[in-house]
């Protein structure tokens, strides 16, 4: 079964870091960095799991988020949707959109590892 | 039949036409087939009281003795009957909505229903009118005289004038007696002796011109002849004197105002208000018909007659001497209905004011019965009329017995007019000057009446008489100022003008002055409001306090005043008004404003308002009840004008709220956009940081290079925070003005070279070349500050400028003492749509990350505001211009 990841976040660092914690747990990490093609490349990479953070530049995460829940192909890949923005309008934004779980900037790394097996069904 | 005989019989039988006409007046109105009687011509005919016998016999003395000057006597009525619409329309409705029966009822309801004012009126009205009737009994006595004189012959039957002056006065009296108080009419309109006057004045109108037909083509052969005669003659080059003619016809057109007998044909026998439409023309054409033929007469009359007749009797001599006694006869007539007609109305008019204002008064007061009047009262106001008809008669008659008759009377009428022009100031006063109050109208008319006295009156009977010679040539008291005729020591007016404008310049000085002196009575204020707001009044009345108020007193009360069927006919018509059944209305503002009104004209204004106040409950008005009348049409112009302005100031708040709101609001989000951005900024840096953190903590095997990479991260993310921390603090400290510029002289081109030189040295900029074009520019500014914006522009193109070879040229000029410094790179430019808004806080240009929080444009456009310049980004060149501005010498300003 394969564990695929796909990190779409424009901060490269962050990008770095998320990718260096999920590759030691064993999955497989690619990564995009801005909001114009990223729903292309979701079809594409077809992940198991997508973090997506909320802001990103070219396209907002929940735009594309939306774009994706009304894909049948992809209604049903879970999303963990990650933002700077803390407050709570933003996580019911998020989860309107359609994330399957919602997570402030900065994050404990124990918390995003076991978000995401919890996310990929393992 | 001698000639005495003969006039006695004519004139009594013209007498005897006038009881006939009025008696079928009378009657006719009584039936209800009145309506001949009152139409518009009447009315007009009946305003011919003003042409009395000195008007037809002394005009063409007057033009024999002084030109043209006596049109000014006709001048001053047609222009106050041309002008209708600006005093006599307003005094005719007041007139009719108040139920007005004398000029003293006039100005004494006007002020707060003053008896004071009533009866300082009257005075000052029979005082003025006696000589003007003794005029007219002189004028029969005369023309008697120069028919006698005349037709039999110089030894025949010496007419005593006194004697045909008393049996005339005698006839006057009974005559108007029985026709002006055959019945006691609340409304005061006596419609046979005005269908009478009305006869009067076509018969004098006819008699004059027939005299002047028979003068001009009789005597002096046609017109053509007659104005050649006017042109040898000596009136053709009589001299017009300005101030005579302009005072004289000021005087008579006041006159025509205030004279009681023309107020009371103007005003009180005013059936209808639009008669005065046609009478405005109407009757100034008859005053020009009466004075067609003045010069001519008199002319002829110099011509013809032997020098030394008297010119004042030219219209009857000039037929007599020709032998036309039929002709002379009809003159003769005129000049009898001019005389009668004049005396009938003036003792008409002053018995109503002496009864209702001084007789009536004194005699409620004096039977102490007030309001609980017992027995029909109306007897009693129809014998103090009777007697005051009388009394006004027979001081006419004394006067003319006293003063012999001779040239002094003749001169006495333009002095009269002059008395009784005293009252004009207190009437247009109250007409139009709702300021004007009682205190200052009792204080107006007695200046007004003493200075006429002394400078008018008292002299008019000769020297020697009253003012001994010396008292005129040294003044009163042996004070020069005082001289009678020359007061305060102006001399050489004519006395006549000198008279008219010290009485009426000191009597309008006091009533302005004590007017705004003095506070008015609540009355007052509410009747000067009906008076001046006349035309646009609602209701309008005062709010008395009616509980206490019986209908049956006040019905007791009415009917022995007005007369049991006029009371019940009042009584059941006002409760018909009121929608109640019976002869008893509620005794309401309304009803008692009516009922005040209808026993005024019995015993005048200030009594009926007494008795009637004093059956209501004693409740004068008070300044609450004024306060509780909401229709003082001023008061509520201004009180809507306050609401007005009120509401409009609400009006302008709540847009102002509005507009604060928005503010608030606009800020609101904005500082919630703000939190937001300053979160995602802070927080971003934040990941990484606590990210990698965690990575190097939870330790584990991990190359050296990746731990030393990560650390690396976590350093650069370190400064990003604290660069991002120093730039919010920078611009917070700009924004709200805390920042202390430091003013220095430095040159520009070192400024630029420094700025390059540090943006050069961060990160990898060696990749942007730049070009510096700035001649010698010094200046004086903070350089710090200015360089930190030179700084941010070279690093913004070094970041953005998407350009293969990416170039910044920097030029700089100076004009008009600003320095303008172009940064030009030839990158794309910037997009139209973030033009606007890359100066706003955490606007960020481009889609890459460049690292900026996107405060560094808004930290420059503050910076160049606190130095007094600008920033601002030129479009539409090729590339991307920004373009700083500022003073060459920056202002040591306190930002």
């Amino acid at each position: 079964m394969s564990r695929h990841v796909l990190v779409i976040e424009d901060e490269q660092n962050i990008t770095a870091a998320i990718s260096f914690i999920l590759s030691r747990d064993g999955w497989d990490v690619s990564t995009h960095a801005n909001g114009v093609d990223a729903v292309d490349t979701v079809r594409t990479r077809a992940p198991d799991v997508l973090i997506l953070d909320a802001m990103l530049p070219g396209r907002s995460g929940y735009d594309i988020l939306r774009d994706l829940r009304a894909d049948p192909g992809m209604a049903d890949l879970p999303v963990l949707m990650l933002t700077a923005r803390g407050q709570a309008k933003d996580r019911a934004r998020a989860l309107e959109a359609g994330a399957t779980q919602f997570m402030t900037k900065p994050f404990a790394n124990g918390d995003v590892v076991d978000a995401v097996r919890v996310l990929g069904g393992v | 039949m001698t000639a005495v005989n003969l006039l006695v019989l004519v004139s009594l039988a013209y007498v005897m036409v006038l009881f006939l006409v009025a008696w079928a007046a009378e009657r006719s109105a009584a039936r209800g087939r009145g309506a001949w009687v009152r139409a518009p011509v009447v009315y007009t005919l009946s305003l011919s009281v003003y042409c009395t016998a000195w008007t037809f016999y002394g005009a063409v003395g007057y033009a024999a003795r002084s030109g043209l000057e006596f049109l000014t006597i006709y001048l001053g009525p047609t222009l106050v009957m041309l002008g209708w619409w600006l005093v006599l329309r307003k005094l005719v409705t007041i007139g009719r909505r108040q139920n007005i029966t004398s000029i003293a009822d006039l100005i004494s309801s006007r002020f707060g229903k003053s008896n004071t004012l009533a009866v300082g009126v009257t005075l000052l009205a029979v005082i003025a009118t006696t000589p003007y009737i003794a005029l007219q009994l002189q004028s029969i006595a005369l023309s008697f005289g120069a028919f006698i004189a005349h037709g039999s012959g110089p030894a025949s039957e010496p007419v005593d004038a006194t004697r045909v002056a008393f049996w005339s006065a005698l006839g006057l009296a009974i005559f108007t007696i029985v026709f002006g108080t055959r019945r006691l009419n609340v409304h005061e309109r006596h419609h046979g002796v005005v269908l009478a006057i009305a006869v009067e004045a076509v018969v004098k109108l006819f008699a004059l011109l027939a005299v002047g037909v028979f003068v001009v083509w009789g005597l002096s052969g046609g017109v053509a002849e007659t104005m050649a005669r006017i042109d040898a003659s000596a009136i053709g080059r009589w001299e017009m004197q300005g101030s005579r003619w302009v005072g004289l016809t000021f005087l008579s057109a006041a006159a025509f105002l205030c004279l009681p007998r023309m107020f009371h044909v103007l005003v009180v026998e005013n059936d209808d208000s639009r008669f005065l439409r046609a009478a405005s023309w109407a009757f100034p054409l008859y005053l020009m018909l009466m004075s067609l033929f003045v010069v001519p007469i008199a002319v002829v009359g110099l011509d013809l007659l032997p020098a030394g007749s008297n010119p004042d009797l030219f219209v009857l001599t000039l037929p007599l001497t020709q032998g036309r006694e039929g002709l002379a006869i009809l003159a003769f007539i005129g000049g009898f209905s001019s005389a009668t007609s004049m005396v009938i109305v003036a003792t008409i008019a002053l018995s109503i004011m002496v009864s209702n204002h001084v007789v009536m008064p004194i005699f409620l007061r004096a039977t102490g019965t007030g309001a609980q009047v017992s027995g029909d009262v109306r007897a009693v106001v129809l014998l103090s009329r009777r007697a005051a008809i009388a009394g006004v008669v027979a001081l006419g008659y004394i006067y003319y017995a006293l003063s012999g008759g001779g040239e002094a009377l003749a001169k006495i009428g333009l002095i009269s007019f002059t008395g009784v022009v005293q009252v004009l100031p207190a009437m247009l006063g109250g007409l139009f000057w709702r300021g004007a109050n009682g205190r200052g109208a009792v204080a107006g008319l007695a200046a007004g009446f003493i200075v006429w006295t002394v400078t008018l009156f008292l002299p008019s009977f000769g020297p020697g008489v009253v003012y001994s010679a010396e008292t005129l040539a040294n003044g009163l008291f042996g004070q020069g100022w005082l001289r009678p005729q020359a007061l305060f020591g102006i001399d050489g007016l004519d006395p006549l003008l000198h008279g008219l404008f010290w009485s009426l310049v000191l009597n309008v000085g006091a009533l302005v002055a004590v007017s705004l002196v003095t506070f008015p009575r609540p009355l007052e204020r509410l009747q000067g409001a009906h008076f001046v707001n006349v035309f646009q009044q609602g209701g309008g009345r005062v709010e008395r306090s009616t509980g206490a108020a019986q209908s049956e007193d006040l019905m007791i009360m009415a009917q022995r005043i007005l007369g049991p069927d006029e009371a019940l006919t009042l009584f059941r018509q006002a409760a018909e008004d009121q929608g109640l059944g019976g002869y008893l209305p509620e005794p309401d503002a309304e009803f008692l404003e009516r009922l005040e009104r209808a026993l005024a004209g019995s015993v005048g204004g200030a009594t009926a308002h007494a008795m009637v106040t004093q059956i209501t409950g004693g409740a004068s008005v008070s300044v609450a009840d004024l306060m509780a009348v909401a229709d003082e049409t001023a008061q509520i112009m201004e009180y809507s004008s306050r609401l007005e302005a009120q509401s409009e100031e609400l009006t302008r708040t709540a847009r102002q709220l509005r507009r604060a709101n928005r503010k608030l609001t606009r800020l609101s989000v904005q500082k919630d956009a703000f939190l937001s951005q300053i979160s995602h900024e802070l927080r971003t840096p934040m990941t990484s940081i606590r990210a990698f953190s965690d990575i190097i903590r939870a330790g584990g095997d991990m190359p050296e290079a990746d731990r030393v990479r990560f650390a690396g991260i976590i350093h650069d993310e370190a400064e990003r925070l604290s660069r991002l921390l120093d730039d919010l603090l920078d611009l917070s400290v700009l924004e709200n003005g805390q920042v202390t510029l430091n003013l220095r002289e430095g040159q520009l081109a070192t400024l630029l070279d420094q700025a390059v030189a540090t943006a050069a040295t961060s990160e990898d900029g060696a990749r942007l070349a730049i070009v510096t074009d700035v001649g010698e520019i010094a200046l004086t500014t903070d350089l710090d500050r200015l360089g930190q914006v030179f700084i941010n522009l070279i690093a913004n193109a070094r970041k953005y400028c998407d350009a293969a070879e990416p170039r910044l040229v920097i030029n700089a000029r100076l004009i008009g003492g600003r320095v303008i410094v172009d940064f030009t790179d030839n990158g794309q430019g910037i997009a139209p749509e973030m033009q606007d808004v890359m100066f706003e806080k955490f606007s960020r240009v481009g889609d890459q990350n460049a690292g900026g929080a996107g405060l560094g444009l808004a930290i420059c456009r503050q910076i160049m505001t606190r130095l007094g310049g600008s920033i601002e980004y030129v479009p539409g060149r090729d590339g991307a211009v920004f373009r700083v501005i500022l003073p060459q010498q920056a202002e040591a300003q306190a930002a």
